[in-house]
């Protein structure tokens, strides 16, 4: 177990950050210990950011995560850090001062990717959805009654903000560059399914379609251009192109980092561009970078609440010197909520190159698809049938054969196996 | 801005609640326990409030309880032992 005079510095202030704190505190580290944020904020919640929040259904303040009473922690907060010297064993702030540190968990997370052009990001009804500010700003727009939101991009936060628009009534129009909104992900198969159930609620799609410019009146949004010459009136735009992991900050500190993540060895613990691992730092959450277990090594950096909150359990554990037996492979979990559809996951889809729809029926949506590779079950989604998932989550994680054999109650009598729609 | 306290200055005073969404299955116990903080929408979307007033701390902890997966969690300050 470590020292109790050894100091732990944790870095972002967010799920993972939290989770991590609690778990060393949980495991006997006793130590002083330092969580540096470079929001204003204490730890909150994101996911219902762009679901309850942007609904009107609470403040966006109201997110704050339970856990922060009782940590016994130093928060540094509205004070990003701007450096990393493990020569000197110290993290650099903005604000000049140096933390020295004999335990470091790296939870920095990630941000939204901004739109292309800076000017077009910073005009009036132009948004992006990361942070709490972001969200509450958001929802200030909704609520004022846009003629029309726009949606770019149809990944998770993109379906998720277009289908609350319509439950608040709010005409929108989505518009993505792939051949249907969530392809990326799910494959355009299961992302058809998806995208057909939202536009019965209303939204327009837009798919093989690409926004070039937004144009302005005054600072504000007016409308967006498209690449094939059309153009859509909108008054609020939300740019949801992804994420990008914040990593900068460790530019010069010699670990192997990038936009893609911090890389961890299977221990958990970071390591430098030489392959050396750092004994003294772990990394969690978003911004972790690790080769999971359950997909033969492959490096992934998930984006998962569950995820986030679990790695940094074993993180906080393995700093506080009490690891955990094995590597850190739990089986990647993921839900958004779409208006009211459900979506979860479990497993990664990466690969497939089947998909069977083994329980319900896409056509009335509600379904449960299971993604197949080589042979073996490797993902399975939910629709609106989240008490089917843990029975094929379980088949994930052990590698089941696919197509699956064994009957389920009502599972149609052949199964159809479909292209999975990968480009 | 930097503090250190046990209740840190600044944070929201009261009940704090969070759901492990993947965990939870929309058996609706906590719909029932608490109806005014957790609901259904839809076929399976939970809605809860995340920060309820502190005189509702019963209603809550009941619907805690209620859930079959432990899917929720609840941080209330003022009862911390
Ligand atoms: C709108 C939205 C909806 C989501 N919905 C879902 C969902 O339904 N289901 C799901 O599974 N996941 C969802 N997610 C993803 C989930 O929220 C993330 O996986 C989770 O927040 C990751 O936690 P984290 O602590 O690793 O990173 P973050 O939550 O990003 O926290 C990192 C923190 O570090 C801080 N930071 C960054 N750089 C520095 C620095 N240099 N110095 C100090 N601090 C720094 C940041 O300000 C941030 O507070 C959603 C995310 C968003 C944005
Ligand atoms: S009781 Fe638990 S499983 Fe059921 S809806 Fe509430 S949180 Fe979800």
């Amino acid at each position: 177990m470590a020292r109790t005079s050894e100091r732990a510095v944790i870095v972002g202030a967010g799920l993972a950050a939290l989770r991590g704190a609690e778990a060393m505190r949980a495991a006997g580290f006793s130590g002083p210990l330092a969580v540096i944020g470079a929001e204003p904020h204490y730890p909150y919640d994101r996911p219902p950011l762009s679901k309850h929040v942007l609904a009107g259904a609470i403040p966006a303040d109201a997110t704050t995560l339970p856990g922060i009473h009782g940590l016994d922690a130093d928060w540094h907060l509205g004070n990003p850090a701007i450096g990393l010297d493990r020569g000197r064993r110290a993290v650099l702030l903005a604000d000049g001062r140096d933390l020295p540190y004999d335990r470091l968990l790296i939870a920095t997370g990630t941000r939204a990717r901004p739109w292309p052009n800076p000017h077009e990001g910073r005009l009036a009804g132009v948004f992006t959805l990361r942070g709490r500010d972001d969200a509450a700003a958001l929802r200030r727009a909704l609520a004022a009654g846009p003629r029309r939101v726009l949606v770019i991009g149809g990944g998770f936060i993109g379906c998720e903000v277009a289908s609350l628009c319509r439950k608040l009534g709010l005409p929108v129009t989505l518009v993505e560059p792939g051949p249907t909104p969530l392809a990326r992900v799910l494959g355009s198969t299961v992302g058809a399914f998806i995208g057909a159930i939202h536009a019965g609620h209303g939204v327009e799609i837009r798919c093989g379609a690409e926004v070039e410019w937004l144009e302005d009146a005054e600072g504000r949004l007016v409308r967006a251009h498209l690449v094939d010459g059309s153009r859509i009136d909108a008054d609020v735009a939300v740019i949801a192109l992804g994420a990008v992991r914040n990593t900068e900050w460790l530019d010069g500190s010699g670990l192997s980092a990038d936009p893609g993540g911090v890389d961890c060895d299977a221990s958990g613990h970071v390591h430098d561009t030489d392959g050396q691992t750092d004994p003294r730092i772990a990394a969690a959450g978003d911004v972790a970078r690790f080769s999971h277990p359950l997909y033969e090594g492959r490096r992934v950096a998930l984006e998962h609440w569950s995820h986030a909150a679990a790695q940094a359990v074993h993180a906080g554990r393995l700093l506080a010197g009490t690891p955990p037996g094995e590597p850190y492979g739990a089986l990647p979990t993921f839900w958004s909520t779409q208006g009211d559809l459900v979506v979860k996951s479990a497993g990664l889809t990466e690969g497939a190159d089947a998909v069977a729809i083994t329980q319900g029926d896409p056509a009335a949506g509600r379904f449960i698809a299971l993604y197949g590779r080589a042979g073996r079950c490797i993902a399975a989604l939910s629709v609106d049938s989240a008490r089917w998932l843990p029975a094929h989550a379980e088949m994930v994680a052990a590698g089941a054969p696919f197509p699956p054999h064994g009957a389920a109650a009502d599972r149609p009598k052949a199964i159809k196996i479909l292209e999975p729609g990968f480009s | 801005m930097s503090a250190s306290a046990d209740a840190p200055p600044g944070s929201p005073p009261g009940l704090r609640v969070s759901v492990d969404l993947n965990l939870c299955q929309a058996y609706a116990q906590c719909c029932y326990a608490a109806p005014r903080h957790f609901r259904i929408e839809g076929h399976e979307a939970l809605y809860y409030d995340p920060a309820p007033a502190a005189q509702d701390r019963d209603d809550i902890e009941r619907a805690r309880v209620a859930c079959p997966v432990q899917a929720i969690r609840v941080e209330d300050p003022e009862r911390r032992g």
